[in-house]
């Protein structure tokens, strides 16, 4: 089918911007229906949110583009996930836009990680469209919200919109302000061809799915391509728009979003924010790309059955490719054998590539807790960054060490501003600002150990406030720190993978907490087994899972024999999720339960 | 001749205990009529389809004495039986009296299991069980006067607010009765029970293990010997039906719920007196859904019955390194021709140890 490329005059890019459950999902799914995208009768709730694993946790984590008409122009609609951890690939699709919609829960406010993503915004020159959500709720307040967003971001309040995206109401408002405010792009048709990939992820059919944005210039099927910063040739396979489905189509010209599938095997080869262009008079620049996310946790993975370490590594390899954020490097350990140290955003970020690896590919992992990089410095002067307890030079040896901090931004209703000190105090933090946003609502600013906020903050934080808080964060900086390794011992064995470095003055607390909860997630064995924490060799804590007694069923009469043999297979699965360490059975997510909040 | 079971099962209780996941109805006695008539009917099909000879029949629930008594030996001799066959009616206490067992002894029933569950009243209570533990030595009377060979009695222990002297208590007042066989059962949470919505109220493992062992002790102590994990009788008295369940052998369920086994293809019927009565009477199949064993899993059920017994398994059921540290820790012991069997603390653990069989 012959496809002129689209005007630009004709094209809007844009995002949503909004905190979890402020709808934006349930408005991606009204544009697509408003838009007549999808039929309504067709409409799976929530349909830009694909993933198996995002439809059940409610966010996205994805991005994810989809082309819509409306009114004559063309809207490319980019999804941005929702989760403080995913934050780096909010900046990627906004390289791919002109404009946000930032959506906002006419009953809550803006919320900090909104905010977050709005400043990036802007960083990037973005047109701002506000909208109120919701506002069919009884408790809904847009003009109190209103004047809020007015306060924080300097958007006028009456040029916010009133909507509410669940009955429709006001979302063609939206759309039109969409048109009307935000810029169409800016490209050159008879330029170099110039595009921008801004996600690529894995199909097993067809490899490499990227999405992109033709910045400059002609992006034709069955062109000859250059990567640019890979440093590849491949062909244009095929490239089409999601209207939702995907549709090939011949041409996609300047400012158009699209998909491109260029018979791409090699996981290197198409990474966000590489710059396509033809392999003839190609483009002699690439566009600016964007810094490589930072891992800012790590932990080692390790396959419970260790015939699996070359499934693990390949399934890390095409992981790796839709989420350029994981890292990994082989490592061995005395109670794990062989697996990998792998590099996160984040606590969710770590449970969900777990997730992912288990449920995608058929892996029963086991992780170790999680750390943060250490900067250490020996004796004799020589420095080196930890990111494994396991690494951490002897205690002679060692002169100092530093541990990364972050600057968190909390945006909370003023009556939770006590709980929330007490909690940043309690995580060895310094307040850096408080600011009050308007009567209700403040933004505290702390400095925190990295180490602090990864483990469970977050959940802390929510517990504290009822859910009303929400935050950001970002690095800033090394400082030198007091921290020891506490070492955990199963049955008397030093089980190496599980030392974790905590600071001095929390490490009793720390160990004793450990030996608590272990105690709770390893089930009882054929026999007793102590649980020991230990600094330096000296034990400071110990509990013991007392040896069971009891795992029969009563009965097995006529009507029980089909039920209790499913029973005793249902049980044997089970096992095969448990890692022996020693003779101890334990569970795969052991350590990541253990760090997480007490119910 | 071939052993061969018949299990007759009525759905019908005065009201349901916390613990109980059968297939029981409180609301629904006015069906009784109609229910023993399909029973009747299905059993009538069977005979003339060519029903083996049955050499066991165990008429459960539910509650069969909350059903007519003569209408029920109906039922239960329209089933063609060998001579010598064991023909068991499960009672509550409450219920029954020298006429009702004598109706029963008429149709052949030579065996009573009676519901006493424990001689505990506040015991009963929080299991939310009925009958007043006074009921279940006249019970006892009567039968012996009726006649009946043998008799069961059931217990259950481990509910929460249930001391270990008060399990004592029930042990003792229940071999105060003599019996030649009691089935000992842990209370155990089964899934859509109210019980299952009170996790306050779920047993504890180790309280369990230590009334397990207690009542081993005493019922050895007075000649009961164990002869499966929740069964101890006297020599002669251990039921054949339930033998007949963990070896395997081909036995037919009649009635809502009740399931079949014939070599290795296990069937069972829908759920429902209403269901059940209805297709009966239409002349459909009764039969709701059935699996076909593959060879390995029959072997692999067939091992685990067996080792639940007091005869155990053959040691090829186990490795031979599973074997040496299933011994090890204490939890089976090698026995004679080839076999191994569970330990008391085997027992306990058997299903640790029912993990390891392997199918070859």
């Amino acid at each position: 089918m012959a496809h002129p490329p689209v005007d630009p005059d004709r094209i809007r890019n844009f995002s949503i911007i909004a905190h979890i459950d402020h709808g934006k999902s349930t408005l991606s799914d009204r544009i697509l229906e408003i838009t007549g995208a999808v039929e309504a009768r067709d409409m799976r709730s929530q349909f830009l949110d694909s993933m198996d694993l995002e439809r059940e946790r409610g966010i996205t984590i994805k991005a994810q583009n989809v082309r819509v008409e409306w009114k004559g122009d063309i809207f490319h609609l980019i999804d941005t996930p929702g989760h403080v951890d995913f934050g780096y690939e909010v900046s990627r699709s906004l390289a791919a836009c002109e404009g946000v919609v930032l959506v906002v829960d006419a009953a809550q406010g803006i919320e900090a990680q909104t905010l977050a993503n709005c400043y990036l915004a802007l960083e990037h020159d973005l047109e701002i469209v506000a909208a109120l959500n919701k506002i069919d709720l009884p408790a809904a307040e847009p003009e109190r919200y209103a004047a809020e967003i007015e306060t924080v971001l300097g958007i006028p309040a009456d040029e916010i919109i009133h909507m509410s995206a669940k009955t429709g109401e006001g979302v063609p408002d939206l759309l039109d302000a969409v048109a009307e405010r935000i810029p169409a792009p800016v490209g050159e048709l008879d330029a170099p061809l110039q595009g921008l990939i801004f996600d690529s992820q894995f199909d097993q059919y067809r490899g490499v799915v990227s999405s992109i944005r033709v910045v400059n210039g002609r992006l034709r099927s069955g062109a000859k391509l250059t990567f640019m910063q890979a440093g590849a040739n491949h062909e244009a396979i095929e490239i089409g728009v999601r209207s939702p489905e995907p549709t090939p189509i011949d041409e996609l010209g300047p400012g158009e979003v699209g998909y491109l599938i260029a018979g791409i095997k090699d996981v290197g080869d198409a990474r966000s924010g590489e710059t396509v262009t033809t392999a003839s008079d190609g483009a002699p620049e690439a566009l600016p790309g964007y810094r490589d996310p930072k891992p800012m946790v790590f932990s080692g993975l390790f396959p419970i059955d260790g015939d699996d370490f070359e499934t693990l590594r390949e399934s890390l390899e095409k992981l790796k490719l839709n989420d350029a954020s994981i890292t990994y490097t082989p490592e061995s350990s005395g109670a794990l054998g062989f697996g990998f140290r792998c590099g996160f955003l984040g606590l969710l970020h770590m449970e969900i590539v777990k997730e992912r690896l288990e449920r995608e590919f058929g892996l029963a992992l086991i992780a170790t807790a999680p750390s943060v990089e250490y900067r250490v410095t020996r004796t004799d002067g020589t420095t080196e960054v930890v990111d494994n307890p396991a690494d951490m030079p002897e205690i002679q040896k060692l002169d100092s060490v530093e541990e990364p901090f972050f600057r968190v931004s909390i945006i909370t209703p003023t009556e939770f501003t006590g709980p929330l000190m007490e909690l940043c105090q309690s995580r060895r933090g310094e307040m850096k600002k408080m600011e009050y946003l308007s009567p209700e609502r403040v933004e505290l600013v702390y400095e925190l150990p990295l180490a602090e906020v990864v483990v469970d903050f977050f959940d802390q934080m929510k517990s504290r406030t009822k859910g009303y808080a929400s935050l950001d964060y970002e690095l800033a900086g090394y400082r030198p720190s007091n921290l020891v390794k506490v070492d955990l011992l199963l049955n008397g064995i030093p089980a190496d993978a599980f030392s974790t470095i905590v600071h001095r003055d929390s490490a009793y607390e720390y160990g004793r907490r450990m030996c608590e909860k272990l105690k709770e997630l390893i089930p009882r064995q054929m026999f007793d087994v102590p649980i020991q924490a230990a600094i330096g060799g000296k034990i400071i804590s110990r509990e013991t899972v007392k040896a069971k007694r009891k795992d029969v069923l009563a009965k097995c009469y006529g009507g029980d024999i089909t039920r209790k043999r499913k029973l005793l297979e249902k049980q044997k699965e089970g096992k095969k999720k448990m890692k022996s360490i020693g003779r101890v059975e334990v569970p795969g997510d052991v350590f990541i339960n253990a760090l997480k909040l007490d119910e | 001749m071939n052993e061969f079971g018949v299990y007759i099962h009525i759905p019908f209780c005065a009201a349901k205990c916390d613990y109980c996941a059968f297939a029981t109805w409180t609301d629904r006695h006015h069906l009784a009529e109609a229910y023993l008539a399909a029973l009747h009917t299905e059993i009538e099909r069977a005979v003339a389809d060519g029903l083996p000879t049955a050499t066991t029949v165990f008429v459960g629930g539910g509650t069969p004495t909350q059903v007519e008594p003569a209408a029920l030996a109906d039922v239960i001799a329209a089933v063609p039986r060998a001579t010598d066959a064991e023909v068991t009616v499960e009672c509550n206490p409450d219920d029954v009296d020298v006429d009702l067992f004598a109706t029963y002894r008429s149709a052949g029933v030579n065996r009573i299991s009676l519901g006493v569950q424990s001689m505990s009243a506040h015991v009963l209570a929080a299991l939310g069980r009925t009958h007043d533990p006074d009921n279940v030595a006249a019970a006892v009377a009567a039968l012996r006067t009726a006649g009946m060979s043998s008799f069961n009695l059931d217990l259950i222990y481990g509910s929460v607010g249930e001391t270990v002297d008060d399990w004592a208590q029930t042990l003792d007042a229940a071999l105060a009765l003599d019996p030649p066989h009691i089935s000992a059962y842990g209370l155990t949470v089964e899934a859509g029970t109210p019980l299952a919505e009170s996790p306050a109220q779920y047993p504890d493992d180790d309280d369990q293990a230590d009334k397990y062992e207690l009542a081993d002790d005493r019922l050895e102590a007075a000649g009961l010997a164990h002869y499966e994990v929740s069964n101890w009788a006297r020599a002669g008295h251990e039921s054949r039906h339930n033998r007949l369940y963990w070896s395997q052998t081909d036995y037919r369920g009649f009635g809502c719920a009740a399931h079949s086994h014939a070599a290795g293809r296990r069937w069972w019927n829908v759920r429902t007196p209403d269901r059940y009565i209805a297709l009966v009477g239409r002349g459909e199949s009764v039969v709701a859904a059935d699996e076909q064993l593959d060879v390995a899993t029959r072997t692999v059920e067939s091992r685990q019955l067996s080792l639940r017994t007091r005869e155990g398994v053959e040691s090829a059921a186990f490795s031979a390194s599973d074997l040496d540290e299933l011994i090890a820790a204490g939890l089976v012991v090698r026995a004679a021709r080839s076999t191994v069997r569970l330990t008391r603390r085997g027992r306990l653990l058997a299903n640790e140890v029912a993990l390891r069989v392997r199918s070859e």
